[in-house]
């Protein structure tokens, strides 16, 4: 097996190999890494890309905004990725993103994920019919464990997730009047003794 | 009284970092500090008459258990080398996770004598080799099997009887990745496997030597004497591996420096000065002059340095015990300014690692922050602007931006990667080809690019939007958004220019290890000497922390 330290390593390199910056690769490194991480196939779609990348052409989306239409090629996941990591910040306040056209955006899938963490939130992201949870870098959720993931994504939409519960109010009362069967309920004597502090903090 | 951390620009300049001597911080040290309660074993000790098999050694404490596994094997003369290149050494070891099962153990016979070529798995930690000193190991092997010690002088030029040739954790060769061990506190400091598998190495080569001896006469063969084996380290052969490392690990780097510069501003403050630190202080500086005194090589270039520092380290001496009294306040603040105005480079971090023996209570807490969550800081906060960015180089790099990179002299060499063994080398971009495939270590010519750039951008331009039309730069802008948090972070020299003298940055790394004796062979490549003088693993538990200052050798 191979060490994700190796495949960090690797992927960097044969990143700067296919042409991008060392900047760049770097941040290839390190998101195919967490894609292995978590289970999803990171090495062997970035493979196909860059086999691809040396007979097909694949557009660079540098200004990301609401709505975003390859003009006749798939945008490059990685650039889209990177700026996408880069623009973190302005559009975490856009309800919804739209893409159209993008390649291995299992590739792409990646860089959302760490956008998740940078921003706190979160995200959301449908591929065609495909629905996908990014967790804050922490996991990845989706329908896809024993699916080949498509190398195109033709309808593309990412949505920030409000930070919110899971769960209704009255579920969550729910369980907590359970929990409070672990309290003792305080007599006279308890109220007195038992805090520690004092009964009044005017002395 | 407030004393500042010193000047980056100073402290992070090559012929500064080469000055470097072990430390209290040094991993060896803290490694021996952090296991001398742990159980130490010989599990199994398989070796034939001629000492060739196979070894397991452990460290144990509750249910966690780490295993030396050593494989010894016979290789012919013309196969033994030191270099990158070799293919087959004396001896391989492998540090388990754990006890290993008889499957294990076969399975790591196929592959760790392989090395780089073998496949470990995420049950392994670390991987090294080693090979011996023959004329030692044959002359130590000699006196032993005749009932005699072996003749001190030689041992003392030599210093081990096994150098090792690499050593590799973190993830290599399918190594176990750091974040599967990072939360276990006793390895909460860096390279502390590696520390473990080289200090366990070095019992199984008196083990061996000691079995060899013995079954070459058993009548009349003598134990090595337990004196002498504990002045014997491991050597180690390291070439320009370790040079990027130091480049490519940026907050790693600052922590070290930082916990060095930390402990050097505190002792500065302390206003009073015990007597028993006093004492403890000048006892190590006067028995460290044998270090200096049994420190052979031949290199020219380290002979200098090793002159200055005994002639340094003479007149400090002489300066403490006939013109200064630590009585006064603030002693060492005192003494680090004496030091600053009379001595050499080397003398300085010499007198600076010993001033760090008498405060534990200083040193452990650094020891502890010496580590660095890296992935925390490696994305670039894009919403900031480019003159912030302008301010931080301004202010980090200001030596580096004074560096001419339109002069050859200044851009003569590049790091590149050989694709025959996949290690850093150095070689003259206007002599040799394959400087278009230069390794991003050129950190100074690129921030100055950066620089360069950035003089023509606007002032309120986003960092995200520089970087789309500048993504060449992004490795850089990216460092200087760590420096802006880490001031050690990075070398403020040129990495690249006609008279860089790439030890400089192995010295660095190794001084941290703890190594002593550096004898450079090139410019390029150096020996080491570890653990010599240390506690053998029985003597650990009650070990005296100043051993490095008291070896005999």
């Amino acid at each position: 097996m191979r060490s994700l330290s190796e495949i960090e390593t690797a992927v960097k390199r044969a990143s700067k190999a296919t042409g991008f910056s060392w900047g760049v690769s770097e941040e290839v490194g390190k998101s195919v890494r967490q894609l292995e991480l978590f289970g999803l196939e990171g090495i062997k779609n970035l493979n196909k890309y860059y086999k691809d990348k040396t007979t097909k052409k694949f557009e660079d989306l540098n200004l990301i905004s609401e709505k975003n239409v390859a003009s006749s090629e798939p945008y490059c996941p990685i650039i889209l990725g990177i700026s996408f990591l880069d623009q973190i910040k302005s559009l975490e306040n856009l309800k919804t993103i739209n893409f159209k056209n993008i390649a291995y955006p299992i590739l792409f899938l990646s860089f959302l994920s760490r956008a998740s963490e940078i921003s706190g939130k979160k995200i959301h992201a449908r591929f065609d019919q495909n629905e996908i949870l990014l967790n804050l870098n922490v996991n990845i959720f989706s329908s896809f464990l024993n699916q080949e993931f498509p190398e195109f994504a033709n309808e593309i939409e990412i949505k920030f997730v409000n930070n919110q519960d899971n769960f209704t109010e009255t579920e969550w009362n729910s369980l907590y009047k359970l929990a409070e069967n672990t309290f003792v309920e305080e007599s006279e004597s308890l109220k007195q003794g038992a805090a520690g502090a004092g009964l009044t903090d005017n002395d | 009284m407030k004393v500042e951390l010193r000047d980056p620009n100073t402290i992070m300049k090559l012929s500064r970092l080469g000055s470097f001597h072990q430390s209290k911080l040094s991993f060896l040290r803290s490694f021996l500090s952090e296991f001398k309660d742990w159980d130490y074993k010989r599990d199994l000790f398989n070796l034939d008459q001629n000492g060739f098999g196979e070894a397991v050694y452990s460290f144990k404490k509750k249910s966690r258990v780490y295993s030396l596994v050593c494989f010894a094997n016979e290789i012919k003369d013309e196969e033994r080398s030191d270099r990158v290149i070799a293919t087959k050494w004396d001896s391989a070891f492998t540090l388990h996770d754990g006890i290993p099962s008889s499957d294990d153990i076969k399975r790591l016979k196929n592959e760790v004598p392989k090395q780089e070529v073998g496949r470990l798995s995420f049950k392994e930690l670390t991987l090294s080799r080693a090979n011996k000193s023959v004329r030692v190991f044959n002359h130590v092997v000699e006196s032993l099997s005749e009932g005699n010690q072996p003749d001190l002088d030689l041992l003392s030029k030599v210093g081990y009887l096994y150098r090792t040739t690499a050593v590799y954790g973190s993830g290599k060769f399918g190594l176990a990745d750091r974040f599967r061990i990072k939360n276990r506190e006793e390895i909460n400091g860096p390279f502390r496997l590696e520390m473990m598998l080289v200090y366990l190495v070095r019992q199984f080569t008196f083990d061996q030597v000691n079995h060899v001896a013995h079954y070459k006469n058993p009548k009349k063969a003598v134990k090595l004497d337990e004196q002498i084996c504990k002045n014997l380290g491991i050597g180690n052969s390291t070439g320009l591996g370790m040079a990027p490392f130091i480049v490519n690990h940026p907050t790693l780097l600052n922590n070290w420096i930082l916990s060095r510069e930390t402990a050097l501003k505190k002792i500065r403050e302390i206003k009073v000065v015990k007597n028993k630190d006093s004492e403890l202080f000048i006892d190590c500086v006067k028995k460290s002059l044998k270090n200096i005194t049994s420190w052979n090589t031949d290199s020219e270039y380290q002979q200098i340095k090793i002159k200055a520092l005994l002639k340094d380290v003479e007149k400090f001496i002489n300066y403490i015990e006939n013109n200064f009294d630590f009585k006064i306040k603030y002693a060492f603040n005192e003494i680090y300014l004496w030091l600053e105005k009379n001595s050499c480079e080397e003398c300085i971090e010499y007198i600076v690692s010993i001033m760090m023996e008498p405060y534990n209570n200083i040193i452990k807490p650094l020891v502890a922050n010496m580590s660095s969550d890296e992935d925390k800081y490696f994305n670039i906060p894009a919403n900031r602007t480019t003159k912030e960015l302008m301010d931080i180089i301004e202010t980090r790099y200001s030596s580096i931006l004074k560096i001419n990179f339109d002069q050859k002299e200044n851009y003569q060499n590049f790091w590149f990667i050989s694709k025959n063994k996949e290690e850093p080398r150095l070689a003259d971009r206007f002599e040799e080809h394959g400087s278009e495939l230069e390794q991003p270590l050129a950190i100074a010519r690129d921030v100055k690019k950066l620089y360069e750039k950035l003089l023509s951008e606007k002032n309120d331009s986003t960092i995200a939007q520089f970087l789309s039309a500048n993504s060449e730069l992004r490795h850089v802008v990216r460092r200087a958004f760590i420096i802006e948090k880490f001031p050690y972070s990075e070398i403020q020299d040129n990495t690249i220019g006609k008279s860089i003298v790439p030890i400089d940055m192995l010295r660095l790394k190794l001084s941290f290890f703890g190594a002593l004796k550096f004898d450079p062979r090139s410019d390029k490549w150096l020996r080491i000497c570890m653990f010599q003088g240390a506690p053998l693993p029985s003597e650990l538990k009650n070990h005296d922390e100043q051993w490095v200052y008291k070896t005999i050798n």
